[in-house]
């Protein structure tokens, strides 16, 4: 237990902007018309592939001998960059299609 | 980290927030995706190139590689893909960002394995470190599933009683999770139980589920992937990915309860209703 109020001491800032963000969140997506909820499910996917980031910085802080961390961080980052790349992809040509029915 | 890099993350955030912003007004929609792609692409480069560690050559190489890899296989899927077939596409890419966020969470334990005492990870890391892999895991299957449902590859499936195993499964996912948290574990073993225990409650989770409630799940699953792309960014303190995937998370939530109003279906039903299949079709497209 003691751990843990450690662990949130330390990492007070990181908390406040956790709550913040959450906050934020809510009130982008607050009164969204409905014919935008699928892109915007697709935008957000696009978005939520920024674990990359971290696929990526496994990869940096791996040793270039360590071949299970090296091949695990391998994929990592493909599947990261697939869902980021064709995640951006798919919601824009489903925003032009949207277009040209208007 | 180098303050560049630092300068870029918090440029990479703001273009997040302004993106899903403009996101969710019709005319500015197209603006906006692209406001936070090229954000994305900014945190991508950054990562790469500021790096303040000696990195090998080789370990440079198999990164871009596998970002040209993974970029031109999602590039041609987006463009091949049927309009009709789109949604089941976010739910495949989904997937891939909860396996994502699952192997860098092996990474990282494995990292604590055969380690000194004093080198451990603190409980609070540790935990982390489990949540990632668990949440990973669900999306990972989750989505999978919602991808081969919707494709009509799958049936339902729907054992006896199934919202009684799905929520004691769940249960004793959590405690295990918690058990390998207050022993301290570094068992390889007892991470690989939990992580295939995960991978079968997402898949459980989604499979008795009508594909006519597909796309409020995936829009669920897609909230849950944002969650551990937060987390992993609690592990390495890196902001991009905490905000971005808190926003992901949140605003995913609320798009979920959105898409549910939108059908006249509570999440609840959505969930342990799993009577979708016929009455619901009609509305869902909306």
């Amino acid at each position: 237990m003691n751990q843990f109020i450690e662990f949130i001491s330390q990492n007070l800032e990181l908390i406040y902007i956790l709550i913040l963000a959450i906050f934020i969140g809510v009130e982008l997506i607050k009164n969204v018309p409905t014919v935008l909820h699928t892109p915007l499910m697709s935008g957000a996917n696009a978005l939520s592939g920024v674990v990359i980031v971290g696929a990526i910085i496994v990869m940096l802080q791996s040793d270039p001998e360590n071949y299970l961390a090296l091949g695990l961080g391998f994929v990592a980052v493909v599947l990261g960059i697939i869902n980021v790349v064709g995640g951006f992809a798919v919601t824009d040509r489903m925003l032009q299609m949207f277009k040209k029915k208007k | 980290m180098s303050i560049y890099l630092s300068i870029i993350y918090l440029i990479a955030t703001v273009t997040f927030i302004v993106g899903l912003k403009n996101l969710g007004h019709p005319a500015t929609a197209k603006k906006g995706n692209l406001i936070s792609a090229l954000g994305m692409g900014l945190a991508i480069v950054g990562t790469i190139v500021l790096t303040e560690n000696e990195i090998s050559p080789i370990i440079y190489g198999l990164i871009i590689g596998a970002i040209v890899v993974g970029g031109i296989i999602g590039w041609v899927i987006a463009m091949k893909v049927e309009m009709t077939k789109m949604p089941e596409l976010v739910s495949l890419f989904n997937g891939f960002g909860g396996a994502s966020a699952l192997l860098i969470g092996l990474v990282e334990f494995n990292k604590n394995i055969g380690v000194a005492e004093a080198d451990k990870a603190s409980a609070a890391i540790i935990s982390t470190i489990i949540s990632a892999i668990i949440i990973g895991s669900i999306t990972f299957t989750g989505s999978l599933v919602a991808w081969a449902k919707l494709n009509g590859s799958m049936k339902d499936l729907r054992l006896p009683k199934y919202n009684l195993i799905n929520n004691i499964l769940f249960l004793i996912l959590l405690a295990f999770a918690v058990y390998i948290v207050l022993i301290g574990s570094d068992s390889s073993l007892l991470i690989y139980v939990l992580l295939v225990a995960s991978l079968v409650y997402g898949y459980l989770f989604v499979a008795p589920i009508g594909g006519a409630d597909m796309p409020v799940v995936i829009s669920l699953l897609n909230s849950l992937t944002g969650i551990a792309a937060a987390i992993t960014g609690i592990l390495y303190g890196n902001m991009v990915m905490l905000v971005g995937g808190i926003l992901v998370g949140s605003a995913g939530l609320i798009l979920t309860f959105a898409m549910c109003k939108a059908m006249n279906r509570s999440l609840a039903s959505v969930i342990f209703g799993a009577f979708g299949g016929a009455e619901a079709v009609g509305t869902s497209t909306g």
